[in-house]
């Protein structure tokens, strides 16, 4: 075989392999979904969810209880998180030295990969054990300490996307630095930042083991953040855990339900970009 | 590369100079604006310019010219202070404003941009509406008046001639507009904050010749309000606009005169050589 031809077979090859493993990524996902589906539908119907929990063997239960839980446990996360996260993403991409920022930027990494249960222990010992009870705000800052680091990063890495003329233009006009920064730099980096919010809220959103010893769990339907709540991750481990075939099904119902959710924040983030990127693009 | 716009045969050094328009008064006479006393310039441990010592005439348009990396950007963005934002950078040496030295100590950057308003070489309109990308030098400056911030826009964008152009589209994105509009925007944004001088750093350079003649012919309006100074590339565009033009080469600044005296009577053989386009 002459050279080139063996460089053609060589790249071919390659292109193969490279096809083959986004198929292989994209199988488990597909299967999730397909699997998730299958066994949830039949116990997903409007009572799931208005109706609240019911003992065992009495048909009909719900998740109402949870599905507000968890939607209000991750409004308390990105009350914790995205103000924090901002702001440091901001001071780290426009204010601070190169050698501090790389240290915050290795801790925001480091604290990415603590095992969430850590967090989960931390946020006890900082929300739980002083006031002596569960409570969603204690769920709340769990889940918002494992969004900052997400929120950090995102929002320094597009800050530094901006154009640096937009910068000067700014300045040039008179504008103090912090003034350049609030009203030219951040705003023009906004969709990017919302989206990694929502990204990072999508991806708390399916966590369970922080909100254990934080939110707990609740059996009857709260509103009421300093009091435990329930949340449809842990109403599911709960529910997957126990030997009934019909808290079975409404496990996978409520597992459904979070992947639409996380879906659902997914694309909420695309079309947010879209919207705001009208002013950025023409 | 500035050689390029010049169509001279190295051998008649003089013989085509590019036309300087008669109808230019002397620059001499009219009052000083900006006075460079002995100004240098480091990067880092990098010096950029050598002892630079010029007067900038009041309402006057005066041009930087030279070859790339001869320091007559650093040295427009210096009479701004822009270059402050570079880490290790710093200014030595006396610019004097209207007889103030803006790198004396304690001296208000964010006041002196204001008076020295600057457009760039790559026009850098915000991403926000056209109307908010001039009102956005007033509302920095505290002024919230819905009324004035409106008739300013409409004043910038008349004097940048770009009104005629954008009247009905205020509300859209800046970056609609082409990139001459986007230019003649960035102007009109300058303008609103009524600066005593304007900056301008290569502002035609990412043009078309279309583009750039209406730019040519705004900056050849603007100077009847404002102390113009312009760095450029093309050497013809120096002789079609400026009143005096300074030549710079390797930080230093060779030879400063009337542009006429740049074109056709330079004292300095690197001028001479520089302006036939022998070199560039």
């Amino acid at each position: 075989m002459s050279y080139a031809s063996r460089r053609k077979v060589v790249s071919k090859i390659a292109e193969l392999l490279c096809a083959l493993a986004v198929i292989l990524a994209l199988i488990p996902l597909a299967l999730i979904l397909f699997y998730v589906l299958a066994h949830g539908v039949t116990a997903l119907n409007l009572s799931f969810f208005t109706n609240m929990p019911k003992p065992v063997g009495e048909p009909g239960g719900g998740m109402a209880n949870a599905i507000v839980g968890t939607l209000i446990l991750i409004a308390l996360a990105a009350t914790v998180a995205v103000p924090i996260g901002m702001l440091a993403g901001i001071h780290l991409a426009e204010y601070s030295g190169t050698r501090f920022a790389s240290v915050v930027r290795f801790a925001a990494d480091v604290l990415n990969g603590v095992p969430s249960i850590v967090v989960g222990i931390f946020a006890y010992g900082l929300v739980v054990l002083p006031v002596k009870r569960f409570s969603a705000v204690a769920g709340g800052v769990a889940l918002g300490l494992l969004m900052i680091p997400i929120v950090v990063r995102t929002t320094e890495e597009l800050l530094r996307l901006v154009p640096g003329g937009l910068r000067e233009g700014a300045l040039a006009l008179g504008a103090t630095r912090g003034r350049a920064v609030f009203s030219v730099i951040v705003p023009a980096a906004l969709p990017g930042i919302l989206t990694g919010i929502l990204v990072a809220l999508a991806r708390v959103a399916g966590e369970t083991a922080p909100l254990l010893f934080t939110a707990f769990n609740n059996r009857f339907f709260s509103t009421n953040v300093m009091q435990p709540i329930s949340s449809l991750t842990v109403q599911v481990y709960t529910y997957a855990i126990s030997p009934y075939e019909d808290w079975h099904r409404q496990a996978w119902a409520g597992a459904f339900l979070l992947v639409m959710i996380i879906l659902t924040l997914s694309i909420a983030a695309r079309l947010a970009v879209r919207r705001l990127e009208r002013m950025n693009r023409p | 590369m500035a050689s390029i716009d010049m169509d001279v045969s190295p051998a008649t050094p003089k013989a085509a100079p590019p036309v300087v328009p008669e109808s230019k008064p002397p620059a001499q006479e009219t009052p000083l604006k900006i006075r460079v006393a002995n100004f240098d310039f480091y990067y880092g441990a990098v010096k950029a310019l050598h002892g630079i010592s010029l007067d900038i005439p009041e309402r006057q348009v005066t041009a930087f010219i030279g070859p790339s990396g001869c320091g007559k950007s650093t040295f427009i963005r210096s009479i701004n202070r822009m270059n402050d934002i570079i880490p290790d950078a710093h200014g030595e040496g006396t610019i004097e404003i209207d007889g103030r030295n803006i790198y004396a100590p304690g001296t208000d950057v964010v006041a002196l941009r204001r008076r020295v308003g600057m457009v760039f070489q790559k026009s850098n309109p915000f991403p926000k509406s056209i109307y908010d990308n001039i009102a956005y030098g007033l509302r920095i400056g505290g002024v919230h008046d819905k009324r004035r911030i409106t008739e300013v826009v409409e004043r910038s964008l008349i004097r940048s001639a770009l009104w005629d152009e954008v009247k009905d589209r205020l509300h859209t994105s800046a970056l609609t507009l082409s990139g001459g509009q986007q230019q003649r925007l960035c102007i009109a944004r300058a303008l609103a904050v009524d600066p005593e001088i304007l900056l301008m750093d290569e502002p035609a350079s990412a043009l078309d010749p279309i583009a750039t003649t209406k730019i040519e012919e705004l900056i050849w309006d603007l100077k009847i309000n404002y102390t113009i100074v312009i760095v450029t590339h093309n050497m013809q565009q120096a002789a079609r606009v400026s009143d005096r033009t300074a030549f710079f080469m390797l930080g230093r600044l060779v030879e400063y005169a009337d542009t006429k005296t740049i074109f056709m009577n330079p004292k300095e053989k690197m001028t001479e050589d520089y302006v036939t386009g022998r070199f560039g």
